[in-house]
């Protein structure tokens, strides 16, 4: 907040309650019969890092593209930085960075290029975009590639140099969809990192994902979505605390013997999930299961005690796994 | 380890590693992705020349009349240039197929990464492409000779020689092309390919006599393939068959060798180096 | 951290440039692109004119027993008929590659459209961009034909070089903008392209008055002429070279055919881009 700020009363209340830079009330976005995004409510606080987190063909991309005004809704209220994107997409977009599912890099230029011809898109005079350019080559790690064709990146290095594009406007808000979707380990934990810096410089990030380690990684709080609509919402700690148990224990009796196994597990833990390849049993202690398990005479081929993630979250919300 | 002493296998490395006697599996690849294409391209290869032949032959042949063969005979304008253009729609059907479409296989659409991944060799991959190639321009020249035919552009019988003329002339062009395809890497190498076919239909005695021309361009014009395709074929319709035909066939007899040998070498390098 | 009201004032301000001046932008980088094949550009631009009327123009012409085009003071040479029809076809042939498979790889094989989509630039600005990235292609094609029809002697006076560039561009857009708006509506190239360059465009070529007057050919081929943007380019570029007698309502005729495929067609592109766009 600069200083001298008109109204300081005005101060005092964003501090106790931000104002939200995106805000949705009822969102929804119908393609004739088929209804994408069936009413959505959200709000994002400015330097918030939110998550959307759902299957595939749950909404997410839908709501992200309303956002980032590309798409008009049907129905329901949208404001982004206080404007509706109907009437002042070219005005929401100048303050938007974003990251499609799938690379758009323009392969016939070259690394550098792309980020000034990108810039360009934005007003900003041809020497700034150069020195933004290198600027933003260094944050992505890719000065050696400056001259570079795209083509000749490695899946992670294009996955940042867009990211280094979305960022060629300063953006106030980044859109993230699907980041790290494809990418090996490695190249993930990079791509993390880099996002972790923008979220501690305060760029508000709005991304979408289906990892739940992802969302756990990278978001302050998210909603699960689920056939166009939210099922919870909270921080990824408060989730696995409402909707789940503390530790969670896999069993495995061969796919042939898990439905029996799960029959005479019934009453263990807080609650038991039988999916085709494996017993979960949700439970505050696993420990403690594990030998309940063994004192029923059961022996699992394999078995193992974790903590609750956002996977556990979903399937106990919607009944069905994340990655199908 | 066993005593056994085995004659070590002698590194033949020669056509057997690029052969497997199995081209027909390719052409008949090439049958069943033409069948699931749209039609309209494909028909569209019989149509082209024939458009020409209206536009050209006959509505340009209003102003122009008759034409002098090299042996004195006149003959009508459309009778002139309908065996050009079946020469040159021959050189352009197999020029694709064997550039343009083996360069998009060979870059994007790793076709013939799978391919080699199975019993098939290199050599196999090239002649089976050439070999649909061919069928295609075949039926092509089949149509357009009939068409011929009805508008009594064919002059003498020999006229029915055009198609082993055709296919002979698509070979040449097709491994010619092919073996350039392999040293090229970028579609802007591939453009040139259109620089090199302009002139060569514009003025290889196709739309009318190489005499306008002074000599020493003559000379250049005689040395390059389209004009004796030409050649070849306009001596077939109009039955002007003389010592210069052999010279025609063996022109392409020769460009066949060579375009064989160097692509056969090159997809050695490219696929088994 | 900064308040809302600051956010939606650096949005209004953001937004100024890029609604001015987004068209230039998306040309600007439609540019840039077409550097990656300048040399094929500028080869072809020269080469296939010179080759063209070499062949056509001089080497076709010595066959010709009867004179083909007049002026107003009788025959003109038979390079000086085709050279204005040559021109615009050159003009167009741009489009059926830039308008085409540049397009498809837009929305699909590049994706770069949708780069610009996320970005300030509104859909109507891309179809400007493009518009204008093309338009200057044809020009420098059309003013190097103008230029080699000039030093080949086929062209009646210098005012006529510097009209017939804008003759080619204007024919260019009235089949390029119709042709953009259908790329624009595919999903996929399934051989459509290909269908248009020889179902359409060579068919065009050859029937469109471009060798002879269209009356040569039987009364029932008119139509092609009638409806080919390539004709009417042709003939006023014919008026302007060499001046072919034409009534005023012909020429007319001629320019409201140009204009009205030109901006019918940019009208429709740009709701097919906003369309598929912002859906």
């Amino acid at each position: 907040m600069k200083a001298g700020a008109p109204c300081p009363y005005r101060a005092v209340t964003f501090r106790l309650v931000p104002v939200p830079v995106i805000t949705a009330t009822g969102l929804t976005k119908r393609y004739g019969e088929l209804v994408a995004v069936a009413g959505i409510d959200l709000e994002v606080a400015p330097g918030e890092s939110f998550g959307l987190l759902g299957p595939n063909g749950a909404g997410k991309s839908t709501t992200m593209r309303m956002i980032g005004a590309v798409s008009t809704r049907t129905s329901g209220d949208l404001q982004v930085l206080g404007l509706d994107p109907d009437t002042h997409g070219p005005e929401i977009r100048s303050q938007l960075g974003v990251v499609p599912q799938e690379d758009n890099l323009d392969t016939e230029l070259r690394v550098r290029d792309n980020l000034i011809v990108y810039g360009r898109y934005f007003g900003i005079p041809r020497a700034e975009c150069g020195r933004r350019a290198d600027e933003l080559l260094a944050f992505a790690q890719l000065e050696e590639k400056s001259k570079a064709k795209v083509d000749d990146l490695s899946g992670g290095m294009k996955r940042r140099l867009t990211i280094a594009r979305a960022l060629v406007n300063n953006p106030r808000v980044l859109m993230l969809d699907e980041p790290t979707t494809g990418l090996d380990p490695q190249a993930r934990h990079v791509l993390w990192d880099r996002l972790f810096r923008l979220k501690e410089r305060g760029t508000t990030l709005v991304l979408t994902t289906h990892y739940m380690d992802e969302a756990e990684q990278l978001c302050d709080r998210l909603v699960v979505v689920d056939e166009g609509r939210i099922m919870a919402e909270g921080s990824p700690a408060s989730l696995i605390r409402e909707h789940s148990s503390r530790e969670v224990v896999e069993l495995r009796f061969g796919s042939r013997r898990n439905e029996a196994a799960a029959e005479r597990l019934e009453g263990l833990g807080d609650r038991v999930e039988t999916l085709p390849d494996r017993v979960l049993v949700y439970a505050g202690d696993g420990e403690a299961v594990l030998e309940q398990v063994a004192r029923l005479g059961l022996h699992p081929t394999t078995s193992l005690v974790r903590r609750s993630s956002l996977e556990d979250v979903f399937l106990r919300l919607t009944g069905r796994s994340l990655i199908e | 380890m066993t005593a056994t002493t085995t004659s070590e296998p002698t590194r033949t490395g020669g056509v057997r590693a690029l052969y497997s006697g199995n081209a027909g599996a390719v052409l008949g690849r090439g049958l069943l992705a033409a069948r699931s294409s749209t039609w309209v391209v494909v028909v569209s290869g019989f149509f082209e020349p024939v458009f020409f032949l209206l536009a050209m032959g006959v509505g340009l042949g209003t102003y122009i009349g008759d034409v002098a063969l090299p042996s004195g005979r006149e003959i009508p304008y459309a009778a002139y240039i309908a065996p050009a253009l079946l020469a040159v729609s021959a050189m352009n059907g197999a020029v694709y197929d064997s550039t343009w479409n083996v360069f998009f296989k060979m870059h994007f659409g790793k076709l013939y990464q799978a391919m080699m991944a199975t019993s098939l060799g290199p050599l196999d991959v090239a002649l089976g492409e050439i070999g649909y190639a061919l069928l295609r321009g075949v039926v092509y020249a089949t149509g357009f000779l009939t068409v011929m035919q009805l508008m009594g552009l064919n002059l003498s019988w020999t006229a029915i020689l055009t198609l082993p003329a055709v296919l002979l002339i698509a070979f040449g062009f097709a491994s010619l092309g092919m073996a350039v395809t392999s040293y090229m890497s970028t579609f802007q190498q591939m453009d040139w390919i259109n620089f090199v076919l302009l002139p060569m239909f514009l003025f290889s005695a196709t739309f009318f006599p190489l005499s306008v021309y002074p000599e020493p361009l003559q000379w250049l014009i005689q040395a390059l393939p389209l004009w004796h395709g030409v050649e070849l074929i306009r001596g077939l319709t109009t039955g002007e068959l003389d010592g210069a035909t052999a010279v025609h066939v063996g022109y392409y007899a020769a460009l066949v060798a060579i375009g064989v040998v160097v692509t056969t070498r090159r997809l050695r390098a490219l696929f088994l180096d | 951290m900064t308040t809302l009201d600051e956010a939606t004032g650096a949005a209004m301000a953001g937004a100024v440039r890029p609604r001015r001046f987004g068209a230039l932008y998306v040309a600007e980088h439609q540019l840039r692109a077409m550097r990656s094949y300048g040399w094929t550009i500028v080869i072809g631009g020269l080469g296939q004119p010179l080759l063209y009327l070499l062949g056509l123009g001089l080497g076709l012409a010595t066959f010709l027993d009867v004179p083909v085009g007049f002026g107003p003071d009788g025959p003109v040479p038979y390079v000086t008929f085709v050279a204005p029809a040559l021109l615009a076809t050159a003009a167009i042939s741009v489009t059926t590659e830039e308008f085409t498979y540049t397009v498809m790889a837009g929305f699909k094989w590049r994706r770069i459209f949708w780069g610009m989509n996320a970005s300030p630039i509104a859909p109507a600005q891309v179809v400007g961009g493009l518009v204008l990235a093309v338009g200057a292609r044809m020009v420098f094609v059309s003013t190097a034909y103008a230029l080699l029809i000039w030093a080949f002697g086929a062209v009646g006076n210098a005012w006529a070089v510097a009209v017939l560039p804008l003759l080619g561009l204007l024919g260019g857009l009235a089949f390029g903008l119709p042709l953009l708006a259908y790329s624009a509506s595919l999903r996929d190239d399934a051989g459509q392209f290909a269908a248009v360059q020889r179902f359409v465009f060579t068919p065009m070529f050859l029937f469109s008055g471009t060798f002879y007057p269209l009356s040569t050919l039987p009364v029932w081929l008119h139509w092609i002429g009638w409806v080919s943007p390539l004709w009417h380019a042709s003939e006023l570029g014919r008026a302007v070279s060499y001046g072919a007698p034409m009534s005023g309502t012909t020429v007319a005729v001629h320019l409201a055919v140009l204009l009205g495929l030109t901006v019918g067609g940019w009208f429709v592109a740009r709701r097919v881009f906003v369309g598929r766009m912002h859906g």
